[in-house]
């Protein structure tokens, strides 16, 4: 009676609720449906292993599979930093100077509009392999970071520029306490877009590179195991890439709520 | 463009002007003139209005007086502070909108000028605190800007024009957003800290009744490009409270006033 009382005046916290157990209900059920079929119809591992003999794989080849997760997750996370320094960094440029944006803007979209994966192979002719994939990891993800910090750059109100103005503020006054604090809701924006990014970035580097015949990442597991016909690792790999993609969105959105939950309008709760 | 160190003898004829334009205009980029010629004279401690009809160039006389926008042609003086270390500290602008950071507390907004200025931290602090408790928002100095209303922002907006101590306060709009029980809060508010701190105030409105009740001179101005229109006093009983708003004396200045406005308004033949 009391738990009925507390779900009526909170709609929310009941509705939050739900939008967290559906999904779970809805994974649970695929999950089943898909152990029985394979049961009932005895399909052999090699065509498609059940949820049941993916996990017992997990964990046996743990060892093999935690190091290849390192290895990814390292390759993004150098791109995902590289990405954000050089997105943030070009985007204060372009704001500093018409002449330098208009001279390197153009490319940046080139860089954007080719598909990742026909430049990899080149990359990896070029440079090491480990960098390769960094640089690939980077491409993919620095456009967002610069696009959105330039809007956010451009999105300073007039008037407080104004007030800068008549406060005799000097250039770098004005970046890091009226510039900088006004694109960071943009610029965290464009950090989420990117985190997701730079992990396709890596595995699409990884999978050229093993394609290439070397390579340590999970994406090159998979491109392994895909080979030798070991299709319970490729989907423990596949299971272990999904789960990196959903923790870094997760944190990075938990930084940015963080970051902006006092005074951004994303942030805040609806109950205005 | 602006006086600071001239012969004494100039100083002294000068030293009753707090702010002095002579043939100010102004024409944009796009050959649209927005204002002038613009004579105006306000003496130091003065309250004056400037009255007129939307974009008459109101607005660019006090972006001009602050150096935010620099005039066409004419000449602006400024009197100062011999001990003003920066530019824009001898004046205060508070912006039609409250235009606070909304990233950081109230404190830290009203802080703003002097930490551009470089003033050290704890004075910083204390003084943000002190303009804070004079426009009666003492408590809400670690609030953020979106949990304050619209009347409070626009005091934290004061506060931050005040904080810097400045001679002149330059006031564009400032209550015409909000609702009007708050407007003649703020109103009298106003006027008791211009009493209690002296200082001068050039308010720009576009109410015949703001600007009557708070003003001793309504300066009127034509539709653009803005001139002075005509040049009104408001004499009465000091100080001026609610009585002043509902006495003969209020409306009759009023009926004055937008008299004088009324052909402003003519010219603007596309209203």
């Amino acid at each position: 009676m009391t738990g009925q009382a507390i779900i009526t005046a909170r709609p929310s916290g009941a509705q939050g609720a739900l939008r967290f157990v559906l999904p779970v209900i809805v994974f649970a059920a695929g999950l089943l449906a898909w152990e029985l079929v394979v049961r009932i119809k005895d399909v052999p591992p090699y065509v498609l292993p059940a949820p049941s003999i993916i996990i017992q794989t997990l964990i046996k080849d743990w060892a093999v599979l935690s190091e290849s997760l390192a290895a990814t997750l390292l390759t993004t996370l150098e791109g995902f930093v590289a990405a954000s320094i050089g997105g943030i960094a070009l985007a204060l440029l372009f704001n500093q100077s018409k002449w330098v944006e208009y001279s390197l803007f153009p490319y940046a979209i080139v860089l954007q509009v080719t598909p990742v994966i026909a430049i990899a192979p080149l990359l990896l002719i070029y440079l090491e392999q480990q960098t390769a994939v960094v640089v690939c990891a980077f491409i993919v993800a620095f456009f967002p970071v610069l696009s959105n910090t330039t809007l956010g750059l451009n999105s300073v109100d007039r008037n407080l520029a104004g007030l800068f103005q008549l406060y005799g503020a000097s250039p770098r006054q004005a970046l890091r306490f009226l510039k900088l604090p006004a694109a960071l809701p943009y610029i965290l924006g464009g950090l989420r877009i990117a985190g997701g990014l730079s992990l396709i970035g890596a595995v699409v580097a990884e999978i050229a590179a093993g394609t290439a015949g070397a390579g340590s990442g999970l994406a090159y597991r998979i491109a392994e195991s895909g080979y030798r016909l070991n299709i319970p690792r490729m989907f423990a790999a596949l299971l272990l890439l999904s789960l990196a993609g959903i923790v870094i969105y997760g944190v990075l959105a938990l930084v940015s709520h963080l970051v902006l939950r006092r005074w951004h309008e994303s942030a805040l709760g609806k109950e205005n | 463009m602006t006086e600071s160190k001239t012969s004494p003898a100039v100083e002294a004829s000068l030293t009753a002007l707090a702010v002095s334009l002579r043939g100010v205009t102004k024409t944009y980029d796009n050959g649209v003139m927005a204002l002038g010629p613009f004579d105006l004279a306000v003496r130091k401690g003065e309250f004056i209005s400037l009255l007129g009809p939307s974009g008459c160039g109101k607005s660019t006389v006090l972006r001009i007086i602050a150096e935010l926008s620099a005039p066409s042609s004419g000449s602006v003086r400024v009197a100062r502070r011999e001990a003003v270390p920066q530019p824009g500290h001898g004046i205060g602008f508070v912006f039609q909108e409250p235009t606070l950071m909304p990233w950081t507390s109230v404190r830290e907004n009203v802080r703003l000028p002097l930490r551009l200025g470089r003033v050290p931290k704890a004075e910083a602090y204390a003084r943000a605190d002190a303009a804070l408790a004079s426009v009666g928002l003492a408590d809400f100095a670690d609030a953020f800007p979106r949990e304050l209303s619209g009347g409070m922002k626009m005091r934290v907006s004061l506060a931050r024009a005040l904080v810097t101590e400045p001679d002149i306060l330059l006031m564009d709009e400032p209550f015409a957003a909000l609702d009007e029980i708050t407007r003649f809060r703020l109103n009298n508010d106003l006027l008791a800290l211009w009493r209690s701190l002296g200082k001068t105030v050039i308010f720009v409105t576009h109410s015949v009744f703001e600007s009557v009740y708070l003003s001793q001179r309504v300066v009127v101005m034509t539709a653009r490009p803005g001139r002075i229109q005509a040049d009104i006093r408001i004499e009465t009983v000091e100080p001026r409270g609610e009585a002043f708003r509902t006495s003969t004396a209020y409306s009759d200045y009023c009926r004055k006033v937008s008299a004088a406005l009324a052909p402003s308004y003519a010219e603007q033949s596309t209203l």
